[in-house]
């Protein structure tokens, strides 16, 4: 029995030597992330994930401090694209609900006073002084920030128009 | 018209599961009536018994799941779980075992996976081996075969007295082929001895032998196996597979030492090969999806059954092999896929060297 | 020439019964022409053809009212003369029900050609890409219903070395029977435009393919053929997808086309019986792709007929010139039961590619309500391409597409089969189609992502440059208004010195 004791606690000894050599000799160098993770951020510096701009989203993405999901206007693809480049596991079943949003004008409010494309940080809005205004659906992210500007509250944000091009078939219903 | 909205293909062959579960009963047929004529009206009860719980035991399940039960107990999953369980029971089992067995097999084996189509497990076979373990005595003690409105066979009272008030019945109680030629050569005596008197390849093939209600006759279990290859239920891959292994083994081992080692008939026909070929390890969820990953388990299953029923601790091995089996599934179907077409093994494009196109633009 | 061809097996595949009964005897009829003509300007893979027409703008029959967009489109002209009564959006026949936008023509009753329709006398004389621009200038795309445009698939000689044509006779699909009989009352036309793209192609050896359920196809064909030597005509083993153009290929040569890779890499071009018939007008008459046949069949429907169709004619004027239907139809479907579409309302037109109008009753689909999938394993011994279905739609079920992908997902063609024999009646194709669409949406959200991001910074310096030329400008003022004052205050020193 006292054989079996020694010869365990050496075991034990050993093998916690061994990992305790290989967490310092063997690890993984951090890399700095701060500026990948801002790459893949919109860079509209709409706000709406509660930081003042992306680059301090960034900031508290790489430091862990902030969810994968907080940016709106980047979906469900930005929500992934940041949970591989962190090496985070993510429910993202709850994102689905988010579906991207753009913003809409309704013509017969529009009153041409240029507020709204003034503050485009995307340029998505076309139009002139007096002229009805228009957004580019390709090119708006869905910020939200013409639509605190707008005096006639006239845009909405809603989902994007379908075309057939963008139209993709529904998933079965389950058995 | 056209509502809901649904993709191609919208025309369909005339399948679907109940009628695959209702062919697999009609093969199962011919050796399940032989099997409840060999052993009379305790075996009828039993069988009753079994499938009835397993039945309910899925109603049960379905209702408290809150899932449609009608529609689904109509898929004949559990009915076919039922049956094949009995069939592997000893005949004049206590009607308790059948009851426990149908449970088992329904909620243990199958409903806590989340229901048809996501067990891991043979849910027969996990019923089975449950309780040969638990139950090892009422799960070994077989008896001769004694033909309905033969001399000594019981009567309806009396079967009933045998299945549902535990009446002993010495005077009936045989070993199984497997079980005699195993305690034999246990006790070291020589295979030709052992086999003698218990072991005749006709009454076998026929099934009028000892051993579980449905699994003595290996020619009907046989012709019932190979008509569902004919209607495309079942491949061939597995069943060949199985027993083309087992024969090898045997013949083999029978080879090198004939005095210790039971021949390729033997092994295939006495005991549960016939049934575990055909219609046990071919069950589609706990088995391969790809040809190659099929004859691999069904060669597994083989061996396995060999392996335990000479080595083992067990005389009978068909319950254990399946299910280890069932376990190599998932890592069979993840490493063994379909080449895919355009594709090497490798999964890299083919290339066609000798048809190198045209300038550099490529 | 008819010689034994040594034909090579596709693994798996399906073997519906092919219900061609109903209509293969019907010869082609033209279709009177309808009141009103809605021609989609998106009838073909690529970008959208641009009109070159207005409202109220008269047109004669094959004259061109949209130009082709870009590398990969086609024009499309007027099916008949009358003149356009609108340009706008109209519903589309597509699964979606969306709309597309849509040119409306009326026709004058009078059907005259346009005088510049003209054809050549000698098409084998002019230079393959000459071939090419007419074939491309008539709007020919590929009529078995991919209407990929036909010019660019004749201009592969530029990229690829090829050295055989083959012609997809096989109509794989269960009902459809359009191509039966082009084949059986055109062989000549067919085969006319056959040797005329493969002079244009640049290849000597032509192979037409006729599954074995359309004999009479097939001896109109040989009899054309006779006197060709490089023409052979091969009886096809009727399996479906042997239409397929991959397998079609695989069977006649025994390669199979690379993953991700066109048959040009093996060598070979393959087209539509329709699609040649298209050429053969186009180079010997001058007459652009403005009419199909299209087979309209189903049990549902009175009478089933071959119809040859002006484009844009719509769904409902040729169900009600087979009679209507018999009884309220299950489906109804644009092209064949395996891989057509649903088709969202009878008044959708009919396109270039559309080849069927499928009317069929409930018995005739066999559908029934979706059970859990039990691992049969039916749909591994039904795909053509060595996939394994229920695992791609495993992972998609629980929203894990890229893993479908790594499963095989983009090699998928979608033909149907697994779906057509699943006993659990798993919309298998379904799940392949939301998957295949869900990818290529998020590709295009992460492109977006990356436009959007440059747009931002463009936009942040133009705002940074806009206060940078304030700030000069105002410093600019500010130094000017400071030498001005100098300036006024040096006569003061001046003076007082």
């Amino acid at each position: 029995m006292i054989a079996a004791i020694f010869s365990l606690t050496a075991l034990g000894l050993g093998l916690g030597a061994l990992l305790g050599i290989a967490a310092r000799y063997l690890a993984v160098a951090e890399s700095p992330i701060v500026g990948q993770v801002e790459e893949l951020l919109p860079g509209s510096q709409c706000g709406q994930c509660g930081y003042p701009g992306c680059g301090p989203a960034a900031a508290a993405l790489a430091a862990g401090e902030a969810p994968v999901t907080l940016c709106p206007p980047g979906g469900r693809a930005l929500a992934e694209s940041l949970a591989s480049l962190l090496g985070v596991s993510v429910d993202l079943s709850g994102m689905a609900e988010q579906a991207p949003k753009v913003a809409h004008i309704h013509e017969r409010l529009c009153i041409g006073c240029t507020r709204c494309f003034k503050r485009c940080p995307t340029d998505a809005i076309i139009g002139a002084n007096d002229q009805i205004h228009a957004v580019f659906e390709d090119a708006c992210t869905g910020c939200g920030k013409c639509v605190d500007d707008c005096p006639t509250e006239c845009i909405e944000l809603r989902a994007p128009t379908q075309t057939l091009t963008n139209w993709v078939w529904p998933v079965p219903e389950a058995a | 018209m056209n509502q809901p909205l649904s993709a191609s293909p919208h025309a369909h062959a005339p399948v679907s599961i109940g009628r695959m579960m209702a062919l697999v009963i009609m093969a199962l047929l011919p050796a399940t009536l032989f099997g409840l004529y060999q052993f009379g009206w305790p075996a009828i009860f039993l069988f009753t018994v079994t499938v009835g719980a397993t039945v309910g035991c899925e109603a049960l399940a379905l209702i408290v799941a809150g899932k449609p039960v009608r529609v689904t107990l109509m898929d004949g999953s559990a009915l076919l779980t039922g049956w094949l369980l009995a069939l592997t029971l000893p005949p004049w089992a206590p009607w308790w075992v059948g009851v426990v067995g149908g449970a088992l097999a329904v909620l243990l084996g199958k409903q806590v996976f989340g229901g048809i189509g996501q067990n891991l497990f043979n849910p027969a076979m996990v019923a089975r081996v449950t309780l040969l373990i638990s139950f090892p005595l009422e799960m070994t003690r077989w008896v001769m075969p004694q033909p309905m409105f033969s001399g000594d066979a019981p009567g309806f009272l009396e079967g009933i007295a045998i299945t549902f008030g535990g009446q002993t019945y010495d005077a009936f109680t045989g070993a199984s082929i497997l079980g005699h030629v195993r305690t034999e050569l246990g006790r070291g005596e020589h295979l030709d001895a052992a086999l003698s008197g218990i072991f005749d390849p006709l009454s076998a093939l026929l099934g009028t032998v000892p051993g579980s209600l449905g699994e003595t006759s290996a020619v009907l279990l046989a012709a019932g196996g190979l008509w569902l290859i004919a209607r495309r239920v079942i491949g061939w891959e597995i069943p060949g597979a199985l027993v083309g292994t087992i024969a090898l083994l045997a013949t083999a081992m029978h080879l090198i030492d004939p005095a210790h080692y039971a021949p390729a008939p033997f092994h295939i026909l006495a005991g549960g090969t016939m049934l575990a070929a055909f219609f046990i390890a071919t069950d589609p969820v706990t088995s391969p999806v790809s040809r190659q990953g099929q004859l691999l388990f069904g060669a597994g299953v083989g061996l396995l059954i060999y392996v335990i029923r000479t080595w083992g601790g067990y005389p009978e091995g068909v319950a254990f092999a399946v299910l280890l089996m069932n376990a190599a599934t998932p890592m069979i179907d993840h490493y063994l896929k379909p080449r895919i077409y355009g594709r090497d093994r490798r999964g890299k494009p083919l290339e066609y060297p000798e048809l190198s196109p045209k300038g550099s633009e490529r | 020439m008819t010689a034994k061809l040594k034909l090579f097996r596709i693994r798996g595949g399906v073997h519906p019964d092919d219900r061609k009964a109903l209509a293969a005897e019907q010869p082609i009829e033209d279709l009177p022409m309808p009141a009103l003509l809605h021609i989609p300007l998106q009838q073909h893979i690529g970008a959208a053809a641009n009109p070159v027409v207005q409202r109220r703008q008269p047109v004669l029959k094959g004259e061109l009212i949209a130009h082709a967009q870009g590398a990969v489109s086609a024009p499309i002209h007027a099916p008949t003369s009358g003149h356009i009564v609108g340009l706008g959006l109209y519903p589309a026949n597509h699964p979606s029900g969306l709309n597309v936008r849509t040119v409306t023509l009326q026709p004058d009753g009078e059907d005259r050609w346009h005088p510049d329709v003209a054809g050549v006398d000698d098409p084998f004389a002019l230079e393959p890409d000459v071939i090419a621009r007419r074939v491309a200038a008539a709007g020919v795309v590929g009529m078995g219903g991919a209407t990929f445009p036909s010019a660019v698939k004749l201009n592969l000689r530029n990229r690829y070395s090829l050295h055989t044509l083959v012609i997809n006779g096989s109509e794989c699909e269960p009902y459809l029977t359009c191509d039966d009989r082009l084949m059986r009352e055109e062989p000549d036309g067919v085969l006319d435009g056959a040797r005329i793209m493969a002079h244009a192609l640049g290849v000597g050896r032509i192979i037409i393919g006729v599954e074995g359920n359309k004999p009479q196809a097939i001896a109109a064909l040989q009899q054309a053929a006779a006197s060709f030597e490089h023409i052979q005509v091969v009886r096809l083993p009727m399996r479906y997808p042997m239409g397929s153009e991959k397998h079609l290929v695989q069977t006649l040569t025994g390669k199979e086309t690379p993953a991700r890779g066109l048959t040009a890499d093996i060598g070979v071009v393959v087209h539509n019986p329709a699609t040649a018939f298209a050429v053969h007008e186009a180079l010997r008459l001058g007459r652009p792709l403005i009419s199909r046949v299209v087979a309209v069949t189903g049990q549902a429907i009175t009478r089933p007929r071959n119809l040859r169709v002006p484009i844009g004619t719509k769904v409902e004027d040729l169900i009600e010139h087979c009679g209507g239907f018999s009884e309220e139809p299950a489906k109804l479907i644009s092209g064949g039961p395996m891989m057509g579409q649903p088709l969202a309302e009878l008044r959708v037109p009919i396109m270039k590619g559309s080849n069927g109008v499928l009317a069929l009753t409930a018995a005739e689909t066999n559908a029934r309500q979706a059970a859990p999938c039990i691992r049969c394993a039916s749909c591994v011994g039904a795909c053509p391409c060595g996939l394994v279905p229920l695992t791609m739609a495993a992972h998609i079920r629980s929203g894990d597409l890229d893993g479908a992908v790594g499963q095989g997902l983009m090699d998928c063609i979608g033909c149907g089969s697994c779906a057509y024999v699943c006993p659990a009646h798993i919309p298998l194709v379904q799940y392949f189609n939301h998957a295949k669409g869900e990818l290529a949406a998020r590709g295009r959200a992460k492109q977006k992502q990356t436009e959007t991001k440059r747009l931002a910074e463009a936009r942040a310096a133009r705002i940074e440059a806009q206060k940078q030329a304030k700030r000069e400008a105002m410093a600019r003022r500010k130094r000017e208004a400071e030498a001005k004052k100098r300036a006024e205050a040096v006569p003061d020193v001046v003076q007082a010195d």
